[in-house]
């Protein structure tokens, strides 16, 4: 769908018709991740001993067993919907520009930054990695006034330390900053 | 009338200083997400999840209360001014208040909308205030069975009736009852699915997965298809309307919150189809029919209040049974948990202080939305402005601040990162986030009435069948499953050539499809 033109008023683009042609194939993908998932819930539900009891007729194997051959079975189903045409939307908003191809430089970037916020937090403690996550991620999305997205970084993560231990009684880690904060 | 005196004890408790400029927070900070671009209102509240941990019970969910109703608000005016809807429920708002706002009349779209937005939030909250207590006495009746019926209708009704495509909902929904597995089981102590990791053990907090799923998520996926170029935003005063606009809207409102309220309040049921049905009302009964297409007013009166109507429905089904029907609701149900209430239809009898505040809550946050935004238009316009960097950094930091703080562990933030890409891979596969969500919060308690239900007859088959109530849930699920098929058998009756490629995956009763087929069909005539 494109988000140029009103999302529900084109009439053309709208609705995806099945038209015997494979379009995106890389829905075979997550078709392929559900049926994965749904080896794993079955194959972890069989490890798992067969108790049941007067109480407990039913026990913990059944239901992962259902939701395990469910997964199994619309992953079947949603293969054959992608082999007849059937396209998923992707989904539009405001800040959306689905013209273009995904930029996966900005993606892995934000990825790399989240991660690093999680390596850091208890070593550093949050008012460090805060900021740097915030300045790494405006600087990911093309941010390069660097000096002041760091300095709004700092800002909001001392904010939220201070906000959530005195506001809240939650302490988030402070790391070598321990006794300065 | 019972209800009102309750309901008059729960505005006792709400009109404190200290409630009341939580609930004028709240309304202004949804409002704020609600106008914000790639933040909506469910995002919102399990962003701000965290503060159930500081915060006593009743001022969170004043707090939430606010944020729910203001963040309904500010769609429309991002909708209005923007004409990129962030919510499928603002859709058709988008429609004539974008043509409005730009012929010049954004002013009076605006008002029309904040207006109706009070007309149609105020009286569906007395709604409320007298179908949930019914309800709540019927439901109170009802055993394991039965509640396991209504919970399988929740479920195919998010999966099946709610997007575009049925094969799609139902594997989000899968994904979501098996994240729900996760832990440890609640009567044998069995681990499942946590791979010997400890972490894992206790169980995925919801927290995590919505946190992951709305914010992570639609971060990454917007900053995969960053628009370089910033949408314009049309310029807006302080919104009125002058006499005609009145006189052409209040018709509009009225029928907008009658449509909307009952959509909400079924477990089913959503905003998009009766802000649809809405604008295609007022397209029929409008005495300026030239006008649809160019900016009508009633096509924004009508939809906006339908919208809002609906989404003080969704109260209903998430208060007297416990079942979300809304992103939002999901996440207000959460924060039930949180402080270990346990929702449901016993909700009311246990906790009827708490009920009778919220709904009062809602009645007061309601008329701060009228009294701020009237005049603060201009400045929610200003908001559309941010710079996008920032801001989306800004949902990555409260994310990962969100999710860290629920258990305190570097953990939870790598599994926040990988439910955050499994999110952007919904949106890049058109599967819907509503039954992923829907799924974790109701699977664990759907196994639970599973195994109460047949613990009652000792594994036999019989204990699943129940009373009428669960007879009608069964009938409607099967009707719903079988649709497609029904269908087409009556499309190749009815000899309408175009409607037998209409395959499972797509069903043919979403309201963006149906719209487009509508417009195909009558646009050229009128």
């Amino acid at each position: 769908m494109s988000t140029e033109a009103t999302p529900a008023g084109a009439p053309s683009s709208t609705t995806p018709r099945a038209t015997g042609r494979v379009r995106d194939r890389a829905q075979f993908g997550m078709c392929a991740a559900l049926a994965l998932a749904g080896v794993v819930v079955i194959a972890d539900a069989s490890r798992i001993g067969h108790v049941t009891t007067s109480n407990d007729p039913v026990g913990p194997r059944a239901m992962p067993f259902v939701v395990g051959v469910l997964l199994i079975v619309v992953a079947v189903l949603y293969a054959l919907d992608v082999a007849r045409g059937g396209v998923g939307e992707a989904e539009a908003g405001e800040d959306v520009e689905l013209a273009q191809p995904s930029d996966w430089r900005t993606v892995g970037l934000l990825a790399a930054a989240f991660a690093l916020n999680a390596v850091l937090i208890e070593p550093l403690g949050w008012v460090i990695s805060g900021a740097l996550l915030f300045f790494l991620s405006a600087f990911a999305l093309g941010n390069r006034h660097h000096v002041r997205g760091l300095a709004i970084g700092i800002v909001m993560s001392l904010a939220t330390f201070y906000a959530f231990a005195i506001g809240l009684g939650v302490n988030l880690p402070a790391g070598i900053l321990q006794g300065i904060l | 009338m019972d209800n009102v005196s309750a309901l008059l004890g729960g505005f006792a408790d709400v009109i404190t200083p200290m409630n009341l400029l939580i609930a004028l927070l709240g309304v202004i900070v949804g409002t704020a997400v609600g106008v914000l671009p790639g933040i909506g209102p469910a995002m919102t509240v399990a962003l701000l999840l965290p503060i159930t941990y500081g915060l006593p019970v009743e001022q969170s969910l004043i707090l939430f209360g606010g944020i729910f109703y203001g963040g309904m608000y500010g769609g429309s005016t991002t909708s209005i001014l923007l004409n990129t809807p962030g919510e499928s429920s603002s859709v058709v708002t988008a429609l004539e208040g974008n043509k409005m706002a730009k012929s010049g009349r954004a002013a009076q779209a605006l008002a029309t909308s904040a207006i109706g937005s009070f007309v149609a939030g105020t009286i569906a909250t007395a709604a409320i205030v007298f179908v949930m207590p019914q309800i709540v006495d019927f439901a109170i009746t009802l055993g394991s069975p039965e509640f396991l019926a209504i919970i399988l209708v929740a479920f195919v009704g998010t999966a099946a009736i709610l997007g575009s495509s049925r094969v799609r909902g139902f594997a989000a929904l899968l994904m979501g009852l098996a994240l729900g597995l996760v832990g440890t089981d609640f009567v044998t102590g069995q681990q499942r699915l946590t791979f010997g990791s400890p972490f894992l053990a206790d169980n995925i907090d919801v927290v995590v997965v919505a946190v992951g799923i709305f914010a992570v998520g639609e971060a990454l996926w917007v900053a995969a298809h960053l628009r370089r170029k910033a949408a314009t935003v049309i310029p807006v005063g302080r919104p009125w309307m002058s006499k005609e606009d009145w006189r052409r809207s209040w018709k509009p409102w009225l029928r907008g919150t009658a449509l909307g309220f009952p959509f909400g309040a079924i477990p089913a049921g959503g905003a998009e189809i009766p802000t649809f049905l809405s604008y295609l009302a007022e397209r029929k009964l409008t005495k300026h029919p030239e006008e649809f297409g160019k900016g009508a007013i009633e096509g924004v009166a009508g939809p906006e209040a339908a919208n809002n109507a609906s989404a003080a429905g969704t109260m209903v089904p998430l208060l007297a049974l416990g079942l979300p029907t809304n992103a939002t609701a999901a996440i207000i149900l959460l924060a039930f948990m949180s402080y270990g209430i346990e929702p449901g239809p016993l909700l009311l009898t246990k906790e009827p202080d708490l009920v009778w505040m919220l709904i009062a809550s809602l009645f007061i946050g309601n008329f701060f939305l009228l009294v701020l935004n009237l005049p603060l238009a201009p400045t929610w316009a200003k908001l559309l402005r941010i710079p996008r960097p920032y801001l989306y950094a800004g949902i990555l930091f409260f994310a990962s601040m969100g999710a860290y703080a629920v258990q305190g562990q570097p953990f939870d933030l790598y599994l926040l990162l990988l439910l955050g890409f499994l999110g952007f891979a919904m949106r890049r596969f058109g599967l819907p986030v509503l039954p992923l969500i829907v799924g974790t919060i109701l699977g664990p308690l759907f196994e639970r009435h599973l195994r109460r239900s047949l613990q009652t007859t000792g594994g036999d088959i019989s204990g699943l069948v129940g009373g009428p109530v669960a007879w009608v849930c069964y009938a409607f699920i099967a009707v719903v499953l079988l649709w497609p098929l029904v269908a087409r058998v009556l499309g190749r009756r009815g000899d309408r050539g175009d409607d037998h490629h209409d395959g499972d995956g797509h069903s043919p009763s979403t309201p963006g499809a149906t719209l487009a087929q509508y417009t195909a069909a009558e646009g050229p005539a009128s």
